[in-house]
Formats: structure tokens, sequence, C-alpha cells
């Protein structure tokens, strides 16, 4: 079956003072119906750059995306309006995604009247159907979104993403501004929908187990581009690139027996406006070689010691 | 404990405006030892360390009763002369956001150097000499070309690293750090806690850690203490607590961690949401949510007890 989304070599630049931002740079992947994506990496990688742009509520410079087939780069806005019945996205801030003014019911039943859906009775219908869903109280219609706590914040913002039954979700930190006891119950609820709907998902989070625990696939991010991508387990337990390396040996565990080697790394990230050429890890990089510096590395699969070929772009890794 | 305690806190009760928000907070740390305070938002841990170190606005805040032993001294007691005098000396400070803890009209190397003049008698040519030293201490390499610097031209774990030179400039003995990692990237946390433990080993120095991140509490503190609705209710020390927790709010809490489950299965969770300070009755806040709840643990609070593992639960979890 072809895949829910392809995005090929995808940009996104901006402006700034310092000069132009490639916050994307040129990144491809693809997407399995049903499939869920996990995209990582620290401030200033692009990620959620990148996942606006799959939506187009940032325009890309260069690239393309093909959703469902569909080669959506091309849609004027009007086309793009009605595509986006199909792609949702949910963000970090519950409450800054939700007008305060408005009743739940309303914030949640606003796509259907956006998108001419129905009736007002079955709209009506829709959104008990939907605040059921999300496993909140059938009166949670009536009222406001300060009545309610973080968790229960996102999941309006969830109910409202799946009011027009899409198959795509972008999930941007869904539940980074939530408390541990909270945060598994949001994770739950996006397992449970993706299960009864067949959601696919683009879950983008700087908390790596949060990834590791509802993806498929993993890519990890730095500085626009992607420095590998494959599947959960084996990114997890086994990366490849130096920075993926890094990245997960920093992370702190309470079971002792999963804490690894903490790779430090040398200072920071690089200004975005200025990368190093070449690679654009090889600064902070514990092994970069003199070739790091001469070209960027292409994302292709590369030979991994007793494991299949991971698609990597790192020099220092070779073609598989 | 054999060494008399550099900071105890006995039966700390603290009230906002009325409505109690600490109640009977009592742990001690040891000199160079570390302990975390850990617990969701609004159970008091940052409450617990303002109040420590005299921080609170009152009003609202009102601190009902108990005691602050600092070096034997009863920081209630203390005029402010007295208390400046430790505050930023004997002990050092450092909150989560930097940015809003920096004076942005003032140099780097000013900001350092200020704490040496004040509580150290140090000429101004001295100081900063010695704010050099620092920055080079908390890696920010060049450090004489770097005093000049102002807080917004320092990335975030820059910032850190510029506030963790101002805590320690006089060698305190007790380092009170606050969420000091929650705002920044994973592999710069990781060189944050390396240098923290760094300089706690070189200098001899305490720390008290507040944090929600059990995987950071349990990679660098010697003792935990878990706060739930205001109070303490489990204390022990880390390889312990993780091991075996006894309450079964810790309990639960850790089983809910993404990292503690099998990829993809479906996370346990914590019926219902933390009663806000004012509507936690009488008995134990945790009870219910609690799965465990006997009777009694509604009517009746449970009393904290046990060494080196303390426990406030009627029905704690089988030691092992």
């Amino acid at each position: 079956m072809s895949p829910l989304l392809e995005v090929r070599d995808l940009h996104v630049r901006y402006e700034a003072r310092g000069g132009t931002i490639r916050a994307v740079d040129g990144v491809g992947f693809s997407l399995a119906r049903g499939e869920v994506l996990g995209v990582v990496g620290e401030s200033g990688c692009g990620k959620s750059t990148l996942g606006r742009a799959i939506l187009r509520l940032v325009e890309p410079a260069a690239g393309t995306i093909v959703f469902d087939g569909e080669d959506i780069t091309r849609l004027d806005r009007r086309g793009m309006v009605a595509r986006r019945r199909d792609m949702q996205v949910v963000f970090q801030d519950p409450f800054g995604a939700l007008n305060p003014r408005h009743r739940v019911g309303e914030i949640v039943g606003e796509p259907l009247v956006v998108h001419r859906v129905g009736d007002r009775a079955s709209r009506a219908a829709r959104v008990a159907e939907l605040l059921e869903l999300v496993g909140l109280p059938p009166d949670a219609a009536r009222r406001h979104p300060h009545e309610f706590s973080g968790g229960q914040r996102q999941r309006i913002a969830i109910a409202r993403a799946l009011a027009l039954e899409p198959r795509l979700l972008v999930a941007d930190e869904p539940v980074s501004a939530l408390d541990v006891s909270i945060q598994s119950q949001v994770i739950n609820l996006l397992s449970d929908l993706r299960a009864r709907l067949g959601l696919s998902m683009v879950f983008i989070s700087h908390d790596l187990s949060v990834v590791r625990h509802v993806s498929d696939r993993i890519a990890v991010m730095y500085l626009g581009r992607i420095v590998e991508i494959g599947a959960a387990a084996e990114v997890f337990d086994a990366p490849a690139h130096p920075y993926a390396r890094a990245l997960l040996s920093a992370v702190p565990h309470v079971d002792p027996s999963r804490r690894r080697d903490r790779i430090l790394l040398q200072g920071e990230m690089p200004d975005p406006a200025h990368p190093p050429g070449g690679c654009a890890f090889r600064t902070r990089c514990p092994a970069a070689e003199p070739r790091c510096a001469a070209s960027a590395p292409a994302l292709a699969a590369r030979r991994i010691a007793g494991a299949p070929p991971r698609e990597a772009a790192c020099h220092l890794l070779e073609a598989a | 404990m054999a060494e008399a305690p550099l900071l105890a806190v006995e039966g700390l009760t603290v009230a906002m405006g009325g409505t109690p928000v600490l109640e009977d907070v009592s742990f001690s740390i040891a000199p160079g030892e570390t302990l975390g305070l850990v617990g969701e938002s609004g159970c008091g841990k940052s409450v617990t360390a303002l109040s420590a170190m005299r921080l609170l606005p009152h009003p609202p805040a009102r601190v009902l009763g108990g005691r602050i032993l600092f070096e034997g001294e009863d920081m209630l007691a203390l005029d402010d002369a007295r208390l400046r005098a430790i505050r930023g000396n004997r002990i050092g400070m450092i909150f989560q956001e930097p940015m809003t803890s920096l004076n942005p009209v003032f140099t780097i190397g000013d900001q350092i150097a200020e704490s040496l003049v004040v509580h150290r008698g140090a000429s101004g040519a001295a100081a900063l000499g010695e704010a050099a030293r620092l920055l080079d201490l908390v890696g920010i390499p060049a450090a004489r070309g770097q005093l000049g610097r102002y807080p917004h031209e320092l990335s975030g774990g820059q910032r850190q690293r510029v506030m963790i030179a101002i805590a320690l400039a006089c060698r305190p003995r007790l380092l009170v750090a606050d969420e000091p990692t929650t705002a920044l990237d994973v592999t710069v946390q990781a060189q944050i806690l390396d240098l923290v433990g760094r300089l706690r080993r070189e200098m001899g120095m305490a720390v008290l850690l507040i944090t929600h991140d059990l995987g950071v509490v349990a990679e660098t503190c010697d003792r935990v203490a878990v706060m739930y609705a205001g109070r303490i209710v489990e204390e022990a020390p880390a390889s312990r607590i993780f091991a075996v927790p006894r309450h079964r709010y810790t309990q639960a809490l850790l089983r809910t961690m993404p990292a503690a489950n099998p990829p993809g299965r479906r996370l346990p969770s914590i019926a219902g949401t933390v009663p806000p300070p004012g509507a936690r009755g009488a008995g134990c806040a945790f009870a219910p949510r609690c799965a465990a709840a006997l009777p009694r643990c509604a009517g009746e609070l449970p009393p904290i007890a046990g060494a080196p593992h303390r426990v406030g639960c009627w029905n704690p979890a089988e030691a092992a």
C-alpha cells in the first residue's frame, strides 16, 4: 500500500536578523497508514517547523509533500483548507490553543462549522460523541476552558483535532506541559485513538522516553536535518549516528540498568543562521575527521555492526 | 546521622492567603549531601525551598510553624542583615529560568563580581579576576573576554552556567537548585548536572535539588524526599526509594513513567487529580486516588515514620 504521507527534500527558511535560517534543510521521510513516526531533537533542530510545514501552516521554500497520493504543495489556499480535514494538529500548550471565551462545545464543534458538516443537531451529537471519546463528561460542552485542568484541556484540544475524522495527526509536544501522572493518561488516550480510528501520527517531542513508548519509527533531527531514522527499538537501543548516541546517552533513568555511559557533548548547538559547513554536527562530534568538513553526509542506508543497515547521515558509517 | 545536619527543616507549615500550602514538612541535609525534593506541580516543593531561604513574599505567604536551622541558626529568627550575610554567601541559589534571575542591564562579569564585593569585601579588580576564574570553572571558555557580555547575548545553557558561577562565587556550604535544568535541552542538562556534581565533590558542598524529573533525581541524589499535596510522604536513600518505593503515591508515580513500561503497552495511570490547597481533607491527601486505601485513610493522617526509609502511609507496600 502506498504511504499516507511522503515528504521529499523539504526546505523551510526563515529570514532572521543574523541571516537566513534553514529551519528545515532537505528533510525526506514517509509515513505508512496507521504508523506513528516520532521526531526527536533539541531546541532549534527544526522538529516543530517540520510539523507545521507538513500541514503547510508554514510555507515550505522547496520540496514536495504528498498526502494520500496528492501533492499538497501545489494546492491553492482553498484546496489546502479542504485538505486539512484529513490533517490535524495538537500543540503543547492546551490553554493557548483554546479560546477562553468560548464554551468547550463550540471549540470542539468549530471545525464542523468551518467545514459545513451537518446541521446544528447533528453537530451537537458529534460533539457529545467526541467528548466521550476523549474521556470528558457530557456536561463539559457547556463549560469554559478555564474550568478544566491541564490534562483535560489537552483532551479538549484532541477532541477538536478529531472532529473531522482526520487520517493524520501531527502532535507537537502534546504531553510536555503535563505532570507525569496526567501524561500517562493522555498517552493512553492517543494510543486508544490510534487503535480505534486507524490514525497515523507524527509525534514530535523532546522527551525521548515518551517518543520511544508511542512510536513505531523514530527520526532524530539536528540543525534542520534528519541524521538518523529507523525502527524505534533499533534507533533507541543502538543509535548509530554520533549525535543520536550522545542524545540518548544524556537521558537520565530511574532504572540503573537502563543507564548508558554518558557521552558529554562540548558546547551547544551552533547558530542556525550560520551552521558549520559539511556535516553540521562535526563541531561537537567526538569522532569528527577532516572529511566531515568537506561535504554534508547524505541520509542513506549504512552498515551497523551486528544489526541490519540503518538510515543515517554520517561519513564515519560505511554505506550499505 | 553522625554529623550535625547543615540544614534542618522541622515541622515547617506555611499558608498562602490563609490556605495551608505546606504542612509539617521536616527534612535535613548533612554537609556534602545531595537531597532531592520531588513531586508534581503544586506539591509544595518550590515553596519549601523558597520558605527555607525566607524568599517567600509575605503577605500573602505566612509561616505558621516550624524551624529552619542552617548551621544551627534559625533562619526564621534572623534579621534582614544577618539573612543577607547568609544568602548568596553560605547558601547559593539557582532557579529554573536564568533569564529572569539575571539583571539584563549589567554585564555577567559585574553580576558575578557583585556577590564577592558584597559578601567578601573584595576590590573591584580582584572580584573581576575571580569572576573570570569562576566562568572558566563552569565551562564558559575564554572567560576574560566573556565578562563584558550581557545576559541576552548568551544561550539558555550559558545563562544557567552564569547563574551557577554567581551561586558558587562565595563557595557556599549549600546550593539550593530549583528545577535548574528543566528549561534546558537534554544534552545541555547532562553538561550542567555533570558540572554541579563535579563542583560538589571538589568543594564539599551540599545540594538541595528540587525537580519533577525522577530520572534526574535518581542519577544525582544521595537521598530523596517525595512530596504530595504539601507534605513529605516518603523519604529514603535514592537507591532504596526507586528500587522499593513504599508509599502508594511514589509507587504509582514510578509505574506511570513510560520508561518503566514496555513500549506501546497501556500505561498505568493514577485516577483523579491532586486536590488543591484547602481541599485536602483530614486524612491522607492521596487516599481518594489510592488503589490500596483503607477505610481509615480518608479520616486519619498517617504519621511519617521509619529510618532510614521514612514513609507516611497506613498501608505501605512491602519493604521487600
